[in-house]
C-alpha cells in the first residue's frame, strides 16, 4: 500500500519537529529546575567568600579560582599542540596508512570515559612524575583528554578551505607554510575556535578525570603544584556527601552560567571575526 | 605552411607520460611551446589536456599517487629534476584557473598576496606594482577606487581578470590558462580573448579551452588531444582548415566530442 506523499511529508513533519521541540523542552527544562534551585542561594556574596564546615555553608570562592585556573592550562597546552598536528596531517602528509591509523587513534582517544583519562592522568602526572594532586596535574589530564577533539575538529574546520585558495597561493609561487599562515588558518579559524570552545566546555564540567588529578583541597591554591577544587567537583562533593543540598545547587547554577558565557562569548568572538573579515 | 611562425623555444615537452595511481592520464606526449606565442589545447573532457597543463608548473604534484617520466623543459632546464626550486618554477610559470578564485579578501591584498610571499612589504612598491597589474589585466578603472573592498563582490568577469592581475604582479614568464572563460558570458569572454592577445606581447600563453572557436580565434598554435594522446599539434590555421588527421578532422567538424 502506497501511503501519499501529502500524508508522508506531513507525518514528516510532525516527527522531525516533535524531536526539536523535544531536545529543547528537555534543555531548557534541566536550566530551568537548576537555575530555579540554585538562584536564590547564588549572590555575589556566594561566589566571593570562601566555604565554611566543608562546604555546608560559606561561599564557593576557590572552586571559582580551580575552574579558571585549570581548563586554562589545559587550552593553553592543547590548543597548539592540537592545531599544529592538525596543521601537519591535513597539510604536510599525504593520505597514508599511518595517517589513517593516527585518526582513527583519534577518534578512539575522543571516545574514551573521562574517568580512564583521570587514573591514567593519577598514575602518570600524579604519581610517576610526582607533581601530586596539583593543578598542573589537573591542567595536564585535561589537555590530554581534550586534544583528540581539538585535533579532529580543526582537522574538519582545515579540510573545510576551500582547495582553489591553497592551488591560488601554490601558483603564485607561496610556501606550504605561507599557505598555512596568510590562507588557510584564518579562513579555518572560525570552526578551530569552536573546536577550542567546546573544549573549554568539556574541561569546566569535568569531574572524573579532576578528582583524580587536580584533588579536591578547599583552599585558595597559590601555585601550579597546589591541589585545588573545581566547582563541578565541589558540586559533586557536596551532593555525594549529602553536605548541602542548597549549596550543590547554587554551585550548580553557577556552573552553567559559566559555560554559558564561555558559549556566548565564543559566539560573540566570531562574529566580530568573521564580520571583521568581509 | 605559409602561416608558420617561428619564435624562440620557451617550454619543450618530450615523451611525457603521467600516471593517477594506475590511470595513465598522458602518453607520449610531445609538444613545443614558443616565446610571445599562444599556444591552445583543445580536445573532449577527459582527454588530458588539463593535466598537462598543470605538469607545465608542477601543480600535479599536489594530487597525491601522480607518477610523471619524460621531459619538460623550461629555457632547457628539466623543471622535474630533483633539486628543482618548485615555488620559484610556480612564479615563472604561472596559473589562471578555470573558476576565478579570489581569496575572501580585498581587491589589494588579493592582487598583493604574490607580492607579500615573494617578502615584499614596503607599501609603496606594493602600491606601484598593483595599480601596474591591475592596469596591464585592464580592471584599473573598474576598481580603483575601491580597492578595499571584498574581491568576493566584484562581478565574475572582473575577478577573473583580478586573478590575471594577481598573476601579472609576480611577472611569470608563461601564463597557463585552464578554460579561463567556461564560466564567463559571451561578452565577458571577448574581454579576456583580447586581454590575452594583448598579454602575448610580453609572455607566453598556454591555454585549456573547451571551445573550438575560442582557440581558432586566439591561438597561434593548437594542439588537439584525445584519451591523454597528443593528436595532432600544429599552427593553428592549418590545424583548423588542413588537419593532416582524421581524428582531428571529425573533432573539429563536430562528429564527437
Amino acid at each position: 500500500m502506497r501511503i501519499h506523499p501529502r500524508y508522508t511529508q506531513r507525518g514528516a513533519v510532525v516527527i522531525l519537529g516533535g524531536a526539536t521541540l523535544l531536545t529543547l523542552v528537555i534543555l531548557i527544562f534541566i536550566i530551568v529546575f537548576i537555575l530555579e534551585k540554585g538562584l536564590p542561594v547564588l549572590g555575589w556574596n556566594f561566589l566571593t567568600s570562601n566555604p565554611e564546615d566543608m562546604g555546608r555553608s560559606g561561599g564557593i570562592f576557590p572552586t571559582l579560582i580551580g575552574t579558571i585556573i585549570l581548563p586554562l592550562i589545559a587550552i593553553i597546552i592543547a590548543t597548539p599542540l592540537g592545531v599544529f598536528t592538525s596543521v601537519y596531517l591535513s597539510e604536510y602528509t599525504k593520505e597514508t596508512r599511518a595517517t589513517k591509523i593516527i585518526r582513527f587513534g583519534t577518534d578512539c582517544l575522543a571516545g574514551i570515559p573521562s574517568i580512564i583519562f583521570g587514573l591514567f592522568g593519577y598514575i602518570f602526572f600524579v604519581i610517576t612524575l610526582g607533581m601530586g594532586w596539583s593543578l598542573l596535574a589537573g591542567g595536564l589530564t585535561l589537555a590530554v583528554m581534550i586534544l583528540p577533539t581539538i585535533i579532529r575538529t580543526s582537522e574538519e574546520a582545515i579540510r573545510a578551505v576551500p582547495k582553489s585558495y591553497r592551488e591560488v597561493s601554490f601558483s603564485l609561487g607561496a610556501s606550504s607554510w605561507q599557505t598555512v599562515k596568510k590562507v588557510i588558518l584564518p579562513n579555518a579559524l572560525p570552526g578551530i575556535v569552536t573546536g577550542v570552545m567546546l573544549s573549554i566546555g568539556r574541561s569546566i564540567g569535568e569531574t572524573a578525570a579532576v578528582i583524580f588529578t587536580a584533588g579536591s583541597s578547599l583552599r585558595i591554591p597559590t601555585s601550579l603544584l597546589d591541589s585545588a577544587r573545581t566547582m563541578s567537583v565541589h558540586f559533586y562533593i557536596l551532593a555525594r556527601e549529602g553536605i548541602s543540598a542548597e549549596n550543590a545547587y547554587g554551585t550548580a547554577a553557577a556552573l552553567i552560567i559559566a559555560v554559558l558565557l564561555v558559549n556566548l562569548s565564543a559566539y560573540w568572538l566570531m562574529n566580530r571575526f568573521i564580520s571583521k573579515r568581509s | 605552411m605559409e602561416s608558420k611562425i617561428f619564435a624562440p623555444l620557451k617550454m619543450e615537452i618530450s615523451n611525457v607520460d603521467l600516471f593517477y595511481g594506475k590511470f595513465q592520464a598522458l602518453k607520449s606526449v610531445n609538444m613545443a611551446v614558443q616565446q610571445n606565442i599562444i599556444t591552445a589545447l583543445i580536445g573532449p573532457s577527459g582527454c588530458g589536456k588539463s593535466t598537462l597543463l598543470r605538469a607545465l608548473n608542477r601543480m600535479n604534484d599536489l594530487i597525491p599517487g601522480v607518477k610523471i617520466t619524460g621531459k619538460i623543459l623550461l629555457d632547457q632546464t628539466d623543471i622535474y629534476k630533483s633539486g628543482m626550486a618548485v615555488t620559484e618554477l610556480r612564479t615563472r610559470v604561472g596559473m589562471v584557473f578555470q573558476r576565478p578564485n579570489p581569496f575572501p579578501l580585498s581587491i589589494y591584498d588579493n592582487v598583493a598576496y604574490g607580492l607579500r610571499v615573494a617578502g615584499i612589504t614596503g607599501k609603496k612598491e606594493l602600491n606601484e606594482i598593483v595599480e601596474k597589474s591591475l592596469v596591464g589585466a585592464w580592471l584599473w578603472d573598474q576598481v580603483k577606487d575601491k580597492l578595499n573592498r571584498s574581491a568576493l563582490d566584484l562581478p565574475l568577469d572582473q575577478q577573473q581578470r583580478l586573478c590575471v592581475a594577481r598573476l601579472l604582479t609576480i611577472q611569470p614568464e608563461v601564463i597557463l590558462m585552464d578554460e579561463p572563460c567556461s564560466s564567463l558570458d559571451p561578452i565577458a569572454t571577448m574581454k579576456i580573448e583580447e586581454l590575452m592577445i594583448e598579454l602575448k606581447k610580453n609572455y607566453t600563453i598556454v591555454i585549456v579551452t573547451h571551445n573550438m572557436q575560442q582557440a581558432s580565434r586566439v591561438s597561434d598554435y593548437t594542439g588537439y588531444m584525445l584519451l591523454g594522446e597528443m593528436i595532432e599539434f600544429n599552427d593553428t590555421k592549418t590545424l583548423f582548415t588542413r588537419p593532416s588527421k582524421q581524428l582531428t578532422e571529425d573533432y573539429i567538424s563536430g562528429k564527437y566530442g
